[in-house]
C-alpha cells in the first residue's frame, strides 16, 4: 500500500486521447521553436516543452508513462537544435519520472501545489541539463542562479494557466 | 529475484532510459558532434515542425502584405519625397566611391591582391528556431533544392547572420554568429586588428584572440576577416560596445551584432563567391600605360617615318588621326630606335617639323608631337608614384575639346597634373 498524502479521489489516474498525446507535446514544440522569432526572450526564461511534460507525467501517475513521455519530448526538442541528441532527452526523462512518482504521493490539482512543483522541477531540468552538457558533452556552461529563480518562476506561472488549460483534455480511466 | 524485479520495475526502466540516452549521446560525442550523423533523426522534427511554421509565416506576411500595401498608407508620400532626396544624396556618394574604388583596384593588383567577392546569393525567410538559448540556430525555408549547402554564409542587408549547418530538401538550419559553437574570422575596421567572433553561453558576441596591449575603443566597426573560408572578406559584423581587460591577456570585447539576430524575417544564402585578382589579367595597366592614356600628345604610334627622319608632315592629318587616345585604349608607346632596327648615325639627322605649330592651329584634333619629344616621352616613375610627363599647358588646352570625352575619373587627374598652377 503506498503512502500518499492525498485522497482517494485525487490520486485519480488520468489517460488522455491519442490526438491530444500527440499533438499537445508536437504543439509545445511548434510554439518553442516560432515564438522566439518575434519574442527573443521567451526562448530565454519558458520551456513549454518541459511544462507539458511536468502536466501529463503529473496527470498520469504512472513513472512509467511520465519518464517516456519526458524522453520523447526532450529527444524532440534536442533534434531542433544543433547540439548533441540527448541531452534534453536525459533530463526530461528525469523530471517525467519525477513527476510522476510525485503526483502519486502529492495533491498535484491545486495551483499552489502546480506553481511550486514547477519551480522545482525546472531548476532540477535545468540542473541535469547543465550536468549533462558540462561532464558529458563538453558544453561550455555557466550556471546562473539568478536566471534560474526567474525563469522557475516565469514557467511556474504560464504552468498554472497552462495546466488548467489542459485539464479539460484529461479523461477518467 | 522476481518480487524485486517487480518492486523496482520504474527505477529500473528509468535508468535503462538514460542509459541508452547517455549511450547515444557518447556516439555523439566521440564522432566529433558532426550533425551528420543525426541528420536522418533529425529530419523528422524538422519534417513535422517546417510545414506549420512555413504556413504561419506566410499567413503572418500576406496580412502584413496586406495591411501595410493597401491600408495603412499614413505618411507614405513624405517618406517618399525623403527617400527621393537620399537617392540624390547617394548617387553623388557612389561617384566618390567608385572614383576610390578604382584606384584601390589599381593598387591592389599592382600587389596582385587576390579579392573574393559575392557573385550569386538566395534570399530566403525565417520559419523558426530551435526555441533554446543553448542552442543558437534558425530554420529557413529554402534547402538542398534552392542549391543551398553546408557551410554556405548567410548574411543580411545590415551583416552577417551565420552559416548553413544542416541542409534538407526544402529547409536549413543556419547556426546563428551568437551561438557558444560559432567561429567567425573578424578584423577591426581601423586598426586592422583580426580575432576570432564567437558566441557567449548568454547569446553575446564577443571578440577573442585580441592582445590587451592593443587600442580597441566603443564604437569600433568589425568586419569579416575573410580568414575562416565561410564569410568574403570586408562583409560588417558589427561594432565594438564594451571593452574590458580578460584573462590570458587577451581583452574582452563586447560586439553588437550588426543584424538583429534576434529579429530575423529576410536573409540572404551566398551560394557563390568568386576569388579573382582586383583586376582581370587581360586588363592589368602599368602606371606608365595610365600616363599615357592621360597625354592625347603622346601618339599611338610613332611614324616609322620620323626614325628615318621622313618629314611626318605631309601625312599630317593620317598620323593625327593615328594619335587620337580614346578612353579605354592603350597607346602603345614604341621606341623606334631599338639596337635591331636602329638606322646608321650618320643617316639621322636632326628633324625639323616645319610649321609644327601652324598644323596644331589647323588640326586641333591632334597634332604631331615635337620630334625630340616623341622619340624620348618623358615618363618617370619614381616610388611608385608615376609623375606625369612634361607637356606645355597650351598643348593640353588645344587637345581638351578634341579628345573624346572620357571618364570622369581619368580624365581629372590627367588635368590636374598638368594644370601649371
Amino acid at each position: 500500500m503506498p503512502i500518499t498524502y492525498t485522497s482517494g479521489e485525487q490520486v485519480e489516474v488520468y489517460r488522455f486521447s491519442i490526438p491530444v498525446t500527440i499533438f499537445v507535446p508536437l504543439l509545445s514544440l511548434f510554439v518553442q521553436a516560432f515564438v522566439p522569432l518575434r519574442f527573443p526572450w521567451f526562448a530565454v526564461y519558458f520551456d513549454l516543452p518541459l511544462l507539458v511534460t511536468i502536466f501529463f507525467a503529473m496527470a498520469r501517475r504512472s513513472p512509467i508513462a511520465g519518464l517516456l513521455t519526458g524522453a520523447f519530448i526532450g529527444l524532440a526538442q534536442d533534434m531542433l537544435g544543433h547540439n548533441p541528441i540527448g541531452i534534453y532527452g536525459i533530463s526530461k526523462t528525469v523530471v517525467g519520472y519525477g513527476a510522476s512518482s510525485l503526483g502519486v504521493k502529492l495533491d498535484v490539482e491545486n495551483a499552489g501545489a502546480r506553481f511550486l512543483i514547477t519551480i522545482g522541477f525546472y531548476l532540477v531540468h535545468s540542473a541535469v541539463y547543465f550536468t549533462v552538457a558540462r561532464a558529458l558533452v563538453n558544453m561550455s556552461q555557466s550556471w546562473s542562479w539568478s536566471h534560474g529563480i526567474w525563469a522557475g518562476l516565469a514557467n511556474a506561472v504560464l504552468g498554472t494557466f497552462l495546466y488548467f488549460a489542459l485539464d479539460r483534455f484529461k479523461q477518467r480511466t | 529475484m522476481e518480487s524485486v524485479l517487480s518492486r523496482y520495475r520504474n527505477l529500473i526502466i528509468l535508468v535503462g532510459v538514460l542509459f541508452l540516452q547517455v549511450l547515444g549521446l557518447a556516439m555523439q560525442v566521440k564522432r566529433g558532434n558532426d550533425t551528420q550523423d543525426t541528420r536522418l533523426i533529425r529530419i523528422w522534427a524538422v519534417g513535422a515542425m517546417s510545414p506549420l511554421e512555413r504556413s504561419l509565416v506566410w499567413v503572418r506576411n500576406s496580412t502584413g502584405v496586406l495591411w501595410h500595401n493597401y491600408f495603412y498608407l499614413r505618411g507614405v508620400r513624405a517618406e517618399n519625397r525623403q527617400l527621393r532626396e537620399q537617392i540624390e544624396q547617394m548617387r553623388l556618394e557612389q561617384v566618390r566611391l567608385s572614383e576610390d574604388a578604382a584606384q584601390a583596384h589599381r593598387l591592389q593588383s599592382l600587389l596582385a591582391f587576390k579579392e573574393q567577392f559575392v557573385s550569386k546569393t538566395v534570399a530566403a525567410q525565417v520559419i523558426g528556431s530551435s526555441g533554446s538559448d543553448m542552442s543558437r540556430v534558425v530554420y529557413i525555408d529554402k534547402g538542398e533544392n534552392a542549391g543551398i549547402r553546408r557551410d554556405m554564409a548567410v548574411i543580411t542587408a545590415q551583416g552577417i547572420v551565420g552559416k548553413v549547418l544542416m541542409v534538407y530538401p526544402t529547409v536549413s538550419q543556419v547556426l546563428l554568429i551568437n551561438d557558444q559553437s560559432s567561429g567567425v574570422g573578424a578584423i577591426l575596421e581601423k586598426s586592422r586588428l583580426q580575432g576570432v567572433l564567437r558566441g557567449a553561453p548568454n547569446g553575446e558576441v564577443m571578440l577573442e584572440r585580441v592582445m590587451s596591449d592593443e587600442q580597441v575603443a566603443a564604437g569600433d566597426v568589425v568586419l569579416t576577416s575573410g580568414g575562416d573560408q565561410i564569410f568574403p572578406k570586408g562583409l560588417p559584423v558589427g561594432a565594438v560596445s564594451k571593452v574590458g581587460n580578460g584573462k590570458d591577456l587577451f581583452l574582452t570585447i563586447k560586439i553588437k551584432p550588426a543584424s538583429n539576430l534576434s529579429k530575423l524575417e529576410e536573409v540572404l544564402v551566398l551560394l557563390e563567391k568568386q576569388e579573382r585578382q582586383a583586376i582581370a589579367e587581360d586588363k592589368r595597366v602599368r602606371a606608365a600605360d595610365i600616363l599615357a592614356q592621360r597625354l592625347p600628345s603622346v601618339p599611338d604610334k610613332l611614324p616609322a617615318a620620323s626614325a628615318t627622319g621622313a618629314i611626318p608632315g605631309s601625312s599630317a592629318q593620317s598620323a593625327a588621326a593615328a594619335s587620337v587616345v580614346t578612353p579605354g585604349s592603350k597607346p602603345k608607346i614604341t621606341n623606334p630606335i631599338t639596337p635591331a632596327n636602329a638606322p646608321p648615325a650618320k643617316t639621322v639627322s636632326p628633324v625639323v617639323v616645319p610649321g609644327a605649330t601652324s598644323t596644331s592651329a589647323q588640326q586641333p584634333i591632334s597634332k604631331v608631337p615635337d620630334s625630340s619629344a616623341a622619340a624620348k616621352p618623358k615618363i618617370s616613375v619614381a616610388g611608385g608614384n608615376a609623375t606625369a610627363p612634361e607637356v606645355p599647358p597650351a598643348d593640353v588646352a588645344q587637345e581638351k575639346p578634341a579628345t573624346p570625352a572620357p571618364a570622369q575619373s581619368n580624365s581629372q587627374p590627367a588635368a590636374d597634373n598638368n594644370d601649371p598652377h
